[in-house]
């Protein structure tokens, strides 16, 4: 059935499929962030030592300092890594998989406190405080 | 337009299986890495010396460049070739892991083949090349 699909991507953000589907799709736009991020960071380290490239490879660097820039990429890195971890265990120990609505309300447990802090910490220091 | 469906994977050990296992193994081989950072760092008196923010980037990315704006007063056994070495394997498995989940998210709402084979060869090239500068990176920080 899947190899037959055609769906476009707004269908496919439009489908209801509750907890599982949410973090499904965080972990993608998670995981997008993060290649997006990590990509622009090694061209930045990259350009800032050459002699031809530093005022880029600066200019890159206060794109991604930015703290909205920051909160994003916080969100992304944190839930694609504990989120991953939901998915090593489950796939990786097959049984498991009779407990994964459990393990994404415990993966919601770990993530919120941390995130709100981090969050907390972004903004006041964004906002100068 | 209707497109031509796909053919079905074969089955047991084969290019796509091995790189799903490969997704699992090298997220907790990163896990690992991280850790490690994150020991090190805290027996070379990051507790005293360092921010969370500060720990972190240095967790996700061993390089020197991490700790030079901290209060660590001597940032020589942040260097070398132990360090060097973390990095590498740090560069090798996100950039495999990330650039094979790009390549799994673009063909999941591609359909052409001819786009899909185009799109294998265009991020294989991208992680030749990031993987290039990376290491050049690290090697000359």
């Amino acid at each position: 059935m899947g190899l037959k699909r055609n769906v476009g991507l707004m269908e496919a953000l439009r489908y209801q499929g509750k907890g599982p589907m949410l973090t499904y799709i965080l972990h993608r736009i998670g995981g997008l962030g993060i290649v997006l991020f990590v990509a622009l960071h090694i061209l930045a380290g990259f350009l800032s030592n050459q002699a031809w490239g530093t005022s880029v490879g600066i200019y890159i660097n206060t794109i991604y300092e930015h703290w909205l820039f920051q909160i994003f990429i916080f969100f992304c890195a944190l839930f694609h890594a504990i989120n991953g971890l939901r998915i090593v265990i489950l796939d990786l120990w097959p049984k498991l998989i009779e407990y994964q609505r459990e393990g994404i309300w415990l993966e919601w447990f770990v993530f919120i406190p941390i995130y709100g802090i981090a969050l907390f910490v972004i903004i006041r220091a964004g906002l100068g405080g | 337009m209707r497109t031509k469906p796909r053919t079905a994977p074969q089955r047991g050990f084969h290019f796509d299986y091995l790189m799903w296992l490969f997704t699992r193994l090298s997220a907790l081989a990163m896990y690992l890495l991280s850790i490690t950072g994150i020991i090190a760092a805290l027996l070379m008196s990051a507790r005293q010396n360092m921010t969370v923010a500060d720990l972190m980037r240095w967790s996700f990315m061993p390089n020197p460049n991490h700790v030079a704006n901290t209060n660590i007063p001597d940032i020589e056994a942040w260097k070398g070739l132990f360090w060097q070495v973390i990095g590498i394997l740090m560069l090798f498995f996100a950039g495999a892991h990330g650039l094979h989940g790009l390549l799994n998210i673009l063909e999941d709402y591609i359909s052409r083949t001819w786009l899909r084979n185009l799109l294998r060869g265009l991020v294989l090239l991208l992680w030749v090349v990031m993987s290039a500068i990376g290491i050049y990176v690290i090697l000359t920080s």
